[in-house]
């Protein structure tokens, strides 16, 4: 009984693909393409002239090769840069308007979009493919006047916030994911907190990436203005297939005076089977820009999924007495490949910044964990402290560390530490002389050692992830 | 550049006899060398020292010959006093005196040849550089079962007559089983604007040790490059000491390869950097099969403008089981306009491992300070106990106690 129950874990089971009509546009990267996109979004012109200036700049963009796990060449001219179930082209104006078989879908995953709306729970928005097909609780936060909608809407009906603030963390010309996603970016969520607000509830994005052979570039921005606190949370699933998909999105953070913003992932893309055949290429670009004084951003991930992950979540430190946290996890197994770590640029004056680090590699994977702490000369009595451990199972596995740690400024510290070692005997044969088997033996020191990091989660979340862990490293023991 | 390389490349081959074969090899390295060029910040090793851009702005041109038919006078007054030792003595870059006076005849066998030894993996363009000018060739052969009374000092001096030249040194070392050797380099330049090239190849047996310490601690308008690849067989022992403070630039790099079981190397390091200057140690410690040990301890004192970069990595083979390794580095910014940077850096594929690394930087404690100031020293008492107390720690790893004394003093530390 045991062991069927297993059996029924080991596979990804959000592997399933949702039968539905879809909307495409051509394949291939060009003007055209760009055009249909903007179109099919009904964006105003000043849009298209920013996703056309992208486009031009990516072709005097390479892309970068000194990431740790090497991939086959993309043909980006084989990729459909737009997909759209059918029924959404027109956006329903409440839930019971939505293609049920959309709602099944995120019954599957989870997320019943409509349980939801009864149950005082968590704002979500969800993503399907390249459109966003459905957000809850819009009126609830309406009414203490936080947008939280999708980025097409907003571009329509907000566009003076998006403009000023798009593409001013990430700016166009960053590098050739970043560059390729603000040309072809589809869709994703816009959150805008007003002046000292405290957003009442979780907000939340579900991505799902449904339709073959397709990319998925969704673009998030969230404001917080002066004062204000909002706690967002991302999770993403992809159905099983044989071939490579892309997915490279862009995230920019904005925190003002004295907001703070939560930001957390749980990541479980399709992570390919165990030869390593398929699964996602998850390419993203987050960043987070602490723009006003006090302000504070934290990044907490959950990396389970993805063929290969190639992600540093940010902050750029620039108001003063502003605070940067990364905490994350990542654990690879079979043959997925990480890359990940973060970024702490610190500019202005007493600026904290912290990063726990958790890396799991099992199987024949490979994990790195690469990170920089830059404090400049002018981030006057800055502080920096760093610590990733690295868990190996198994000596098929690498773990790797690269942090790059650069100091400026006599008066400001930075403490790094690293360990690499594998699940000690001793804690083995202790729990199972009480009565664990080796899996479950290894899977409570395995929460153990993540334990920092799932604490940052939210409550609904950290359930998930720490089942999540668990069901990563099945059949990795032994 | 290009041309003046190929010139001064005809001119030293026409000086120093080659045979066929040899000149070909040298060929080789030269066209490598013309690929790659002066490694820049576009190469991951280099990212924190772009060595083409400092010797452009240091130096301006170089030039690559070296005439070695004459020799040159030996300044007796950079011996080191007080320490019975045996003698190499490099004056711009051309061996002016072998003397192990202090040793057993039978026991030392010193190979001068001008023919390389080339069966060395790929590893920069500047070894490339080195190996197409270097002009004789030392090999020096410890025997079995010996360890040499007395340490060994290498000399690298310079005087005025040279300005603008690269100088390429090179030296091999074989320590035969269960062998002994001691090695202090002491650097002494009383010329300017030279680009010092050195390799050092060891390669321990069975059962060695090799003690080697870096002593940079003169003031120089120079800028030096280092290089030791070091192959450990079983059991052997590598420690090394870097002391880097005298030059404008100065880089050293350790490469051990771990490659016999229980086999360790020790790499310790301090940076003590004022007067602009730009110092930094690489170290690629590579366990290649199983019980083997590494630890590295690297602290850094800078102020005036001075930029310290440590870039240290463990490499974990597969097979390397049961490895130890451990990696700290410290620094203590003194000034606003010092920069310290490091890359501490592991790279593990076997699971049985104990891997570790910390890396902390940042100004004086001013709680110690004040600790101090309360009891009677003043700030600059307080300030120079608290970095003797600092730097004392890495030199005390030091398992030598005369060379030990001798370093203390060249930097001054009280205990």
């Amino acid at each position: 009984m045991r062991e069927k129950e297993l059996n029924k874990l080991k596979d990804y089971k959000y592997g399933f693909t949702t039968d539905i009509e879809n909307i495409r546009a051509p394949k291939g990267l060009n003007k055209e393409v760009i055009e249909f996109i903007s179109k099919a979004k009904k964006e105003p012109k000043w849009m298209l002239d920013w996703r056309m200036k992208a486009f031009e700049r990516l072709k005097n963009l390479k892309e970068p090769n000194w990431q740790k796990p090497k991939y086959p060449k993309i043909d980006y001219q084989d990729i459909y840069y737009y997909s759209a179930p059918k029924s959404a082209s027109e956006k329903p104006k409440n839930l019971d308007e939505l293609d049920p078989k959309l709602l099944e879908t995120y019954k599957k995953l989870g997320i019943p979009l409509q349980e939801q709306q009864r149950l005082n729970g968590i704002a979500v928005d969800a993503v399907f493919d390249s459109v966003s097909v459905a957000t809850t609780f819009k009126d609830k936060l309406n009414e203490v006047g936080v947008i939280f909608c999708s980025i097409s809407e907003a571009i329509q009906k907000h566009p003076e916030l998006v403009k000023k603030y798009l593409g001013s963390v990430i700016p166009l010309t960053d590098h050739y994911f970043a560059t390729l996603n603000s040309a072809v970016f589809t869709d994703g969520s816009f959150v805008y907190i007003p002046k000292g607000v405290r957003c009442p509830m979780e907000l939340s994005t579900y991505f799902r990436i449904n339709a073959s052979q397709t990319g998925q570039f969704e673009r998030t921005l969230i404001i917080a203005d002066e004062g204000s606190y909002v706690s967002y949370l991302e999770g993403c699933t992809a159905p099983m297939r044989d071939e490579n998909q892309l997915h490279a999105a862009n995230v920019e953070l904005i925190a003002l005076d004295n907001a703070e913003i939560k930001y957390s992932t749980v990541q479980n893309w399709y992570p390919g089977d165990e030869n390593g055949k398929g699964g996602i290429y998850n390419f993203v670009t987050k960043r987070g820009l602490c723009k006003g004084k006090n302000s504070k951003i934290s990044w907490t991930q959950v990396e389970t999924g993805s063929a290969i992950t190639w992600k540093y979540p940010s902050c750029i430190l620039r108001g003063d007495n502003s605070v940067g946290e990364f905490y994350s996890i990542a654990i690879t197994n079979n043959h997925q490949k990480a890359d990940t770590g973060t970024k702490m640029i610190h500019l202005g004056k007493n600026t904290r910044s912290k990063i726990i680090s958790k890396g799991i590699s099992a199987g024949f994977s490979d994990m790195t964990y690469r990170g920089l702490v830059d404090i400049s000369s002018k981030a006057k009595n800055s502080r920096n402290y760093t610590q990733c451990d690295s868990l190996l199972m198994g000596n098929k596995c690498g773990a790797h560390t690269v942090p790059y740690i650069k100091n400026k400024n006599s008066d400001s510290n930075i403490a790094h530490e690293a360990t690499t070692s594998k699940i000690s005997e001793e804690q083995l044969h202790y729990c199972q002389q009480r009565g664990l088997n080796q899996e479950e033996a290894v899977g409570l020191i395995v929460n153990g050692f993540c334990k920092e990091v799932l604490q940052q989660l939210p409550m609904e979340f950290a359930v998930e992830a720490q089942k999540l862990v668990g069901i990563s490293l099945e059949g990795s023991v032994g | 550049m290009t041309d003046q390389l190929k010139l001064d490349f005809e001119k030293t081959l026409k000086n120093i006899n080659f045979s066929k074969n040899e000149i070909e090899t040298r060929q080789n390295y030269l066209n490598k060398f013309l690929k790659n060029g002066i490694p820049n910040r576009n190469l991951e090793n280099w990212k924190f020292s772009d060595l083409s851009q400092i010797i452009k702005k240091n130096i301006g041109e170089l030039s690559f010959y070296n005439d070695y038919s004459s020799s040159n006078k030996i300044d007796s007054s950079i011996f080191v006093s007080g320490l019975e030792q045996n003698k190499i003595v490099f004056v711009n870059g051309r061996v002016e005196k072998i003397d192990f006076q202090h040793e057993e005849k039978d026991k030392i066998e010193i190979i001068e040849n001008t023919e390389l030894n080339h069966n060395l993996k790929n590893i920069n363009s500047l070894v490339d550089l080195n190996n197409a000018f270097t002009n004789k060739h030392l090999k020096i052969i410890i025997k079995n079962n010996y360890e040499l009374k007395k340490p060994l000092i290498i000399y690298h001096s310079t005087n005025q007559k040279i300005k603008s030249k690269n100088i390429n040194t090179r030296l091999d070392f074989l320590l035969e089983k269960n062998s002994c050797l001691k090695i202090i380099d002491i650097f002494n330049d009383s010329s300017e604007k030279n680009f010092v090239n050195i390799f050092y190849n060891f390669d321990l047996k069975k059962d060695s040790i090799l003690k080697n310490y870096k002593i940079d601690k003169l003031k120089n308008n120079n800028i030096k490059y280092s290089y030791n690849n070091i192959d450990q067989d079983d059991n052997s022992v590598s420690e090394t000491f870097i002391l880097s403070a005298g030059s404008s630039f100065l880089k050293n790099e350790i490469n051990c390869n771990l490659s016999g079981k229980y086999s360790s190397a020790f790499v310790n390091g301090i940076f003590s950097l004022k007067d602009k200057n730009h110092h930094e140690i690489r170290t690629s410690i590579n366990h290649l099969i199983e019980n083997t040990k590494s630890y590295q301890l690297i602290k850094s004192v800078s102020e005036d403008d001075t930029k310290a970069v440590y870039q240290g990595k463990i490499f974990v083979n597969s097979k390397a089981q049961k490895t130890d390794g451990y990696q700290l580095s410290k620094a203590i910014l003194l000034d606003e306009k010092t920069e310290f940077n490091a890359k501490p850096e592991l790279e593990i594929y076997a699971d049985d491992v104990k891997c570790s690394h910390g890396s902390a930087s940042g100004s004086l404690d001013d709680n110690s300070i004040f600790y101090l100031m309360s009891r009677g020293l003043n700030y600059k008492e307080a300030k120079e106990l608290l970095i003797n107390g600092f730097l004392l720690d890495v030199v005390n790893k030091i398992t030598d106690p005369e060379i030990k004394n001798l370093i203390k003093n060249t930097i001054g530390l009280k205990e």
